[in-house]
């Protein structure tokens, strides 16, 4: 899909606008005072949440119904898990196992 | 995926006078990983050493970006798949949350809430019933949370 300049613009924009409502808001939210316990509580917690629902929301798209199952998506990621259990570096699972995923949509599962 | 409203930040950032709209403004992943896992050696200005990281990175961001972009102009090949790469660095994330062997029920509250929107909204409208759902869960069971020091 080619946008228009307008397109690009406006998008560019908006994200722009979200992202620096979303990074000051907690510092206008809560100023210069002693801390909020259930904001410190949420704080502990959320980023563990969100890691969940940011995997969820990248396999939205998997269709578990019709062919390839989600096949390349388990695949790709039993990769991932079991290289980074042995080898624990980040850059290593995150390149190699997107070149497995690569390798199977482009060639194994057309 | 901004969720760095937590009071860690909140705390660094007290008293950093006239250089925190700009920590705030460019508050990204890596400086706040950085600015939570370090604190500036003896001797060194707290205010300058949160400043250069936060405009180092800042910095590395605009530039790298902008090397990719002219890459991806110049150079073509199958990229079917590549998109892969954010799911496997959320991937990985997990894993690495998953085993530092605290705060798991978090992350399963995560992926349960959303996975069960998902089904339910539909895979363009189920991203703010998960966040409702993650919220109103972990908020009844602060306590219970807060007691197994999760």
């Amino acid at each position: 899909m080619a946008l228009t300049p307008t397109q690009t613009f406006a998008i560019i924009a908006m994200v722009t606008l979200g992202t620096v409502i979303t990074r000051f808001l907690p510092f206008i939210l809560f100023p210069d005072k002693k801390s909020n316990p259930y904001i410190t509580y949420l704080g502990s917690v959320l980023p563990y949440s969100a890691i969940g629902l940011l995997v969820v929301y990248c396999l939205k798209s998997v269709n578990l119904m019709n062919s390839p199952f989600g096949l390349p998506e388990a695949s790709a990621i039993s990769f991932i898990a079991v290289l980074h259990y042995w080898k624990s570096n980040a850059l290593l699972s995150i390149g190699a196992g997107t070149i497995v995923y690569m390798v199977l949509v482009q060639f194994v599962f057309i | 995926m901004d969720c760095y409203c937590t009071d860690i930040h909140l705390d660094k950032y007290r008293g950093t006078g006239k250089f925190k709209p700009y920590l705030i403004f460019g508050l990204c992943d890596e400086t706040f990983s950085i600015i939570c896992s370090t604190n500036p050696p003896e001797g060194v200005n707290r205010n300058w050493f949160l400043f250069f990281i936060t405009l180092l990175n800042h910095g590395y961001w605009v530039l790298v970006s902008a090397i990719g972009g002219l890459l991806g102009y110049m150079v073509s090949f199958n990229t079917k798949g590549l998109d892969f790469v954010l799911t496997a660095l959320f991937v990985v994330i997990f894993i690495g949350q998953w085993q530092s062997q605290e705060k798991r029920k978090p992350a399963i509250i995560g992926v349960a809430c959303s996975a069960l929107c998902l089904a339910i909204f539909g895979q363009s409208n189920f991203i703010i019933p998960s966040m409702i759902a993650i919220l109103t869960i972990l908020t009844v069971s602060r306590k219970r949370m807060t007691s197994e020091g999760v």
